[in-house]
């Protein structure tokens, strides 16, 4: 086997064995990134000499008995996650020579645990899009088939797990950006509940959705990051203290006493492809033959989940991203006089299209004679979309329906219909909104062989209802065993 | 349509960014298809519901005001496009 095809519970086993180094590992998937990566543009940026240099070090901690279920493991972490003296660009012209002087408490909390990091992946510029064709550099390919999209916005991130590319990865998640690109990448991936891991030095879209998650080869390589990220932060005043379980501990549990709801209204939508339909059909009976117990249940809120986010996300992306204006960091245009000739042209050519659309419908949708009409009324809509959940969880512990409408879509196919794009985002939105968990597992193939993944949501704080659930899916199927050739 | 040209122009000014004639047509085009998309929100009887800017209910959190570990000034303003003697350098403000 491979070095780089391990998952990282099997790269423990062999380093803490001392079978293999650190050292050996982070060199094979190095090599793996200078062999393939030309192919499926997964990275902005690689770290090749930093990372043998904390690749060595971790050997050195392994040698001293001082190791942890991430030491010596290479990473490939979203580019809008704050990498101290590493370029962080969100995939955007804007930030392309941004050197964050301070790492983000995610990373801060793996370099504690030894972990390698391999580079900064490709994404949608500040994470707004479905396909990570918005990046301001290059596309990413699905490495299942190199003339579709790998979804987004962490499309780099689930593009290099699947394609062998890292051992795991971080993305996040603002209105599905980690589910979406695990499902049609053929990965697992989870967004934690809000609040969970803390957003310091997370570069801020819609601040009251984004969360930052992991993205892996199993559901357990899943449990074992979500240990490593998760927990308090006082830095980040919307982390919640609250203790931070082992969350391997129950995923060899089975499913007898667990009820799986079936939100109806998510089998009822336009457009749900046939192949992904009968995927996530497969996948309940699956589940049920595991002894969970099914209940059908009603979101009825759930056609609004679109409008609401699409006010929301801008709303709140078009007030954080005020913070580019040419001063503090970040480029500069310097052909203007005046200053606000200057915050308007660094501002104009620095975003890309979507961002810019998303700013001035943010902008539109907070000004004065509309704010009622659209934050507002948008914001109630939200707390109904709530309690749909609140209701369900009371008559069962998850939830089962497809991440997406259909496969991965092709290159351009969405590129000039964006309310099209949006309305993809159907299944994964709501979670955001309401704060809850989710994760993305795969359950199966499309007729042309993409892969379709399955989405698990639980309540407030439950994810280790959700890994459990998953792993029982993943140890009676093989999806997660299938490798793209390309 | 939901939102016109002049709209566009107008917002887009209050968000600092400077639109060339085909993004004012498209954005207002797709701009407006999304806001009449937005109208869906209209059948949804939402008299008395509490409006949701969080989905988690904390309150205020609160720390002591001590001074903790932080940046120097250099580290502070490495990123500048422009500086000057530790101050950030903008165009001219006052005539």
């Amino acid at each position: 086997m491979n070095l780089y095809e391990l998952t990282i519970g099997e790269a423990h086993g062999l380093l803490s064995r001392k079978e293999i180094s650190a050292v050996e590992l982070t060199r094979a998937v190095l090599a793996r990134i200078t062999e393939k990566d030309e192919k499926i543009g997964a990275y902005i940026t690689v770290t090749e000499a930093s990372a043998l240099k904390q690749a060595a070090l971790a050997d050195e901690r392994i040698a001293g008995g001082d190791m942890t279920p991430l030491t010596g493991i290479p990473l490939a972490i979203k580019d809008l996650i704050c990498t101290k003296d590493i370029k962080t660009t969100c995939a955007s012209a804007i930030l392309e020579n941004f050197i964050p002087p301070y790492d983000a408490a995610v990373m801060e909390k793996l370099n504690r645990a030894g972990a390698v990091l391999l580079g900064k992946a490709n994404m949608d510029e500040f994470a707004m899009g479905s396909s990570t064709e918005n990046s301001g550099f290059k596309i990413t390919r699905n490495p299942w088939d190199p003339g579709r999209v790998p979804g987004g916005s962490s499309g780099g991130s689930a593009a290099a797990v699947a394609a062998d590319l890292c051992l795991g990865s971080l993305g996040s998640d603002t209105g599905g950006s980690i589910r979406q690109p695990a499902s049609h990448c053929g990965v697992v991936g989870m967004k934690p509940t809000y609040g969970r891991v803390s957003r310091f030095g997370l570069v801020a879209f819609a601040s009251s959705l984004d969360q930052i998650g992991p993205l892996t080869k199993t559901v357990s390589d899943c449990a074992l990051m979500m240990n490593a990220i998760s927990g308090y932060d006082n830095r980040d005043s919307t982390s919640v203290p609250r203790e931070v379980p082992d969350y391997t501990q129950s995923l060899t549990q089975g499913l007898k006493e667990v009820t799986i709801g079936i939100p109806r209204q998510y089998f009822e939508t336009d457009g749900l492809d046939p192949s992904v339909f009968l995927a996530v059909q497969k996948a309940v009976k699956t589940l049920q033959d595991r002894g969970a117990t099914l209940v059908d249940v009603s979101l009825p809120h759930t056609s609004y989940a679109v409008a609401v986010y699409y006010i929301v996300a801008p709303a709140e992306a078009s007030s954080n991203l005020a913070r580019y204006d040419g001063v503090k960091y970040g480029a500069r245009d310097k052909t203007q006089s005046s200053l606000l000739g200057m915050y308007r042209q660094t501002r104009s050519k620095g975003f890309g299209k979507e961002v810019q659309r998303r700013i001035i419908l943010g902008t539109y949708a907070l000004s004065s004679g509309y704010y009622e009409a659209y934050y507002n009324k948008a914001s109630q809509v939200r707390t109904l979309i709530m309690e749909d959940f609140n209701t369900a969880f009371k008559t069962c512990d998850v939830l089962l329906s497809p991440v997406t409408p259909s496969p991965a879509f092709k290159f351009g196919e969405k590129r000039e219909d964006p309310l099209a794009l949006y309305l993809s985002d159907i299944y994964t939105i709501s979670a955001n909104l309401a704060g809850i968990p989710g994760m993305s597992v795969p359950c199966g193939f499309s007729q042309e062989g993409l892969p379709v993944g399955l989405q698990i949501l639980g309540p407030h704080f439950n994810e280790t209802m959700l890994l459990k659930v998953a792993y029982n899916f993943e140890q009676a199927t093989d999806f997660h065993k299938a490798k793209p050739v390309f | 349509m939901k939102i016109t040209r002049e709209e566009v122009i107008h917002v887009a000014r209050l968000a600092r960014l400077e639109l060339d004639e085909t993004d004012i047509e498209t954005f207002s085009h797709q701009i407006g298809t999304i806001l009449e998309y937005f109208d869906t929100l209209n059948q949804v009887d939402t008299q008395g519901v509490k409006p949701t800017s969080h989905a988690i209910f904390l309150t205020n959190a609160f720390r002591e005001d001590e001074i903790k570990p932080h940046l120097d000034r250099e580290k502070a303003m490495a990123n500048a496009p422009e500086k000057e003697n530790g101050y950030f350098l903008v165009p001219r403000v006052i005539g």
